[in-house]
């Protein structure tokens, strides 16, 4: 067993002893511990442990690791700590939140993410804390029109039972239900219709998780419906049918893309790391001496490259790393290589330069969606 | 499905005669719509009619996969380097640095990474890649080997490339002439070679042309 699988397995321990402890504080030494919803808790501590390792292993891979340390230096720079915590806020809002880029991508894709999306925090929002008896509802003693929420064995409000309140708190994963059915729908549709998907998706990484997400929300509502409208009926054989499916796609969290979620709050760092990244020094092509991307980037890619056992050194002359050399001149030396085989065999000769450096090669079509994409190709490919 | 091993990609950018017709091809291409990922340059456009199409060269190892943070780039059994995985990508441009051929594209509104995956939707059941099927002059060609020896007997593919020390084998070729002594291409050795062209004369009718 190497370094990093002992580390993470600790860090799995840790973390999953730690959530352990906190359900034993939270639930008042499990007094308001439902004993039903056992099976629960322990795929919750299995896949805590789950992820944290994934999360550990994924943070020991070197490109990982050292944008993981830049991405926290960037945030903590001298002088723009501030301006960062406000960008920090923004960026949770618009991007985490509010799914900009998603949106970006796709209006109907965006609106399948926000809908999957929020039914999935609503539904954990609630029933986590439900298991791990962190809450619970009781009646107000001396009044039994009235319930008390009671959050860590702390009284937090109380609300008529018959009120809206209570009848929208209490269907919470009814709607959530709702919101995670229409996404699915809407992104099973997408995989079903669109050529592009269709050629790359894989059932395990990308239908799988929408099969369980579907089935946990179609089972929990059957179990509403038993229990509103059929007297019960079948009620035993259907929470079983739920808690297989929940256990199930728990179980499924640290393997497959349901990862992402864990993932994806690291774009926040990489977007600290190019913001300092502009302000400071730029690193310029030693082909034709343009900049195209900061100094610091071009530094941690040749160290990450090294400790992955890539070998872009260059031996003779000034240019020293072929990282040095900017997107446009990789693809010029590429083709340059190629005639240079064909020299006396085709027409045409070298057009010597006069210039220390040769000019930098151009997009043939500069229009939007044929040459640069957006402001950073402008800046990597300098068309 | 994978695409079918007999059928190889060619790059011969020496017929490459800049008509832009891959560029909006690419375009059309399922898994990216509306966005050409096909790089097309001028080497040096105030001297030289050369341009330089590259595609995805689908490296064995691929650098972009190695260096990227978040595990988003996928090469998948038939050899084919994916376009980064959109769940995952974060954007933070290092495929785009690392890539030895310069291929990658950053969509920064999107937080997304794009490339040519060699038009997988068309390739995986027996169709030329967008680029390959409108290219006039072949520059960009897809078919089997032998096809290629029987209409180029000249040529001989290769995909083996050197940058400095390392080296970076393709699942894309690209041809040279068929009595190469080398059989890979040094690509950092023609780092500083200028552009290939024709001197043009000012005055076209002038002296030289007159004697």
């Amino acid at each position: 067993m190497n370094r990093d699988v002992r580390r993470s397995a600790t860090r799995g321990l840790v973390a999953s002893s730690t959530l352990g402890a906190l359900i034993v504080a939270g639930s008042r030494n499990l007094d308001h511990f439902d004993a039903a919803l056992v099976a629960y808790t322990f795929s919750i501590l299995f896949a805590t442990f789950g992820l944290t390792y994934r999360y550990s292993m994924w943070l020991s891979r070197p490109p990982t690791a050292l944008y993981w340390r830049r991405g926290w230096q960037a945030f903590f720079r001298r002088g723009l700590l501030i301006r960062h915590a406000g960008q920090l806020l923004s960026r949770i809002g618009l991007d985490v939140l509010g799914n900009r880029f998603i949106v970006r991508r796709g209006q109907l894709r965006g609106l399948t993410h926000l809908l999957i999306m929020w039914g999935c925090i609503i539904a954990v929002a609630i029933t986590f804390p439900l298991v791990f008896g962190w809450l619970h509802f009781s009646p107000v003693p001396g009044d039994l029109t009235r319930y008390e929420a009671v959050v860590f064995g702390f009284r937090a409000f109380r609300f008529p039972h018959d009120s809206t309140l209570a009848f929208f708190l209490f269907h919470g994963l009814v709607w959530a239900s709702f919101l995670v059915i229409a996404g699915v729908m809407l992104a099973m549709r997408r995989r079903m219709r669109e050529g592009g998907a269709a050629a790359l998706q894989r059932f395990a990484e990308d239908f799988m998780p929408l099969v369980l997400l579907f089935a946990v929300s179609v089972t929990g509502l059957m179990l509403t419906a038993s229990y509103t409208w059929m007297k019960g009926y079948g009620f035993t054989f259907i929470s079983i049918l739920h808690a297989v499916t929940v256990i199930g796609t728990f179980l499924w969290l640290p393997f497959g893309k349901f990862f992402h979620v864990f993932q994806r709050p690291a774009q926040l760092g990489v977007g600290f790391y190019k913001d300092v990244g502009r302000l400071e020094e730029k690193a310029h092509c030693r082909r034709c001496g343009h900049a195209f991307t900061s100094r610091m980037h071009v530094l941690d890619l040749i160290e990450v490259e090294r400790k992955l056992g890539y070998r872009y050194e260059i031996a003779a002359g000034e240019v020293e790393h072929y990282q040095w050399i900017c997107p446009p001149c990789r693809r010029a030396s590429f083709v340059m290589a190629q005639g240079l085989l064909w020299r006396g065999h085709r027409g045409g000769s070298s057009l010597p330069c006069a210039e220390a450096l040769l000019p930098m090669p151009t997009f043939a079509n500069r229009g939007l969606g044929e040459g640069p994409l957006d402001s950073e190709d402008a800046e990597n490919f300098h068309p | 499905m994978p695409v079918p091993e007999t059928f190889e990609f060619f790059i011969d950018a020496g017929r490459c005669i800049g008509c832009q017709s891959c560029i909006q091809a690419c375009a059309e291409c399922d898994t990216h719509k509306g966005q050409s990922m096909i790089q097309l340059d001028y080497v040096d456009r105030a001297r030289s009619t050369q341009t330089l199409p590259v595609v995805c060269m689908h490296c064995d190892s691929p650098t972009c996969a190695e260096v990227c943070p978040a595990d988003a780039i996928k090469r998948t059994e038939d050899g084919v380097v994916q376009t980064a995985r959109k769940p995952r990508c974060i954007a933070c441009n290092n495929c785009v640095l690392a890539c030895p051929f310069g291929v990658p594209k950053m969509n920064t509104r999107m937080n997304l990474m794009m490339k040519c995956d060699m038009c997988h939707d068309r390739t995986s059941v027996g169709l030329k890649p967008m680029c390959a099927s409108v290219c006039p002059s072949q520059a960009l060609a897809f078919g089997t080997r032998e096809e290629m020896a029987k209409l180029r007997p000249r040529s001989k593919p290769v995909n083996t490339f050197q940058f400095g020390a390392q080296t970076i084998r393709t699942k894309v070729n690209v041809m040279v002439p068929a009595d190469a002594q080398r059989e890979f291409v040094d690509v950092t050795a023609a780092m500083h070679e200028p552009t290939i062209g024709h001197e043009v004369l000012d005055d076209v009718f002038g002296a030289e042309v007159r004697a």
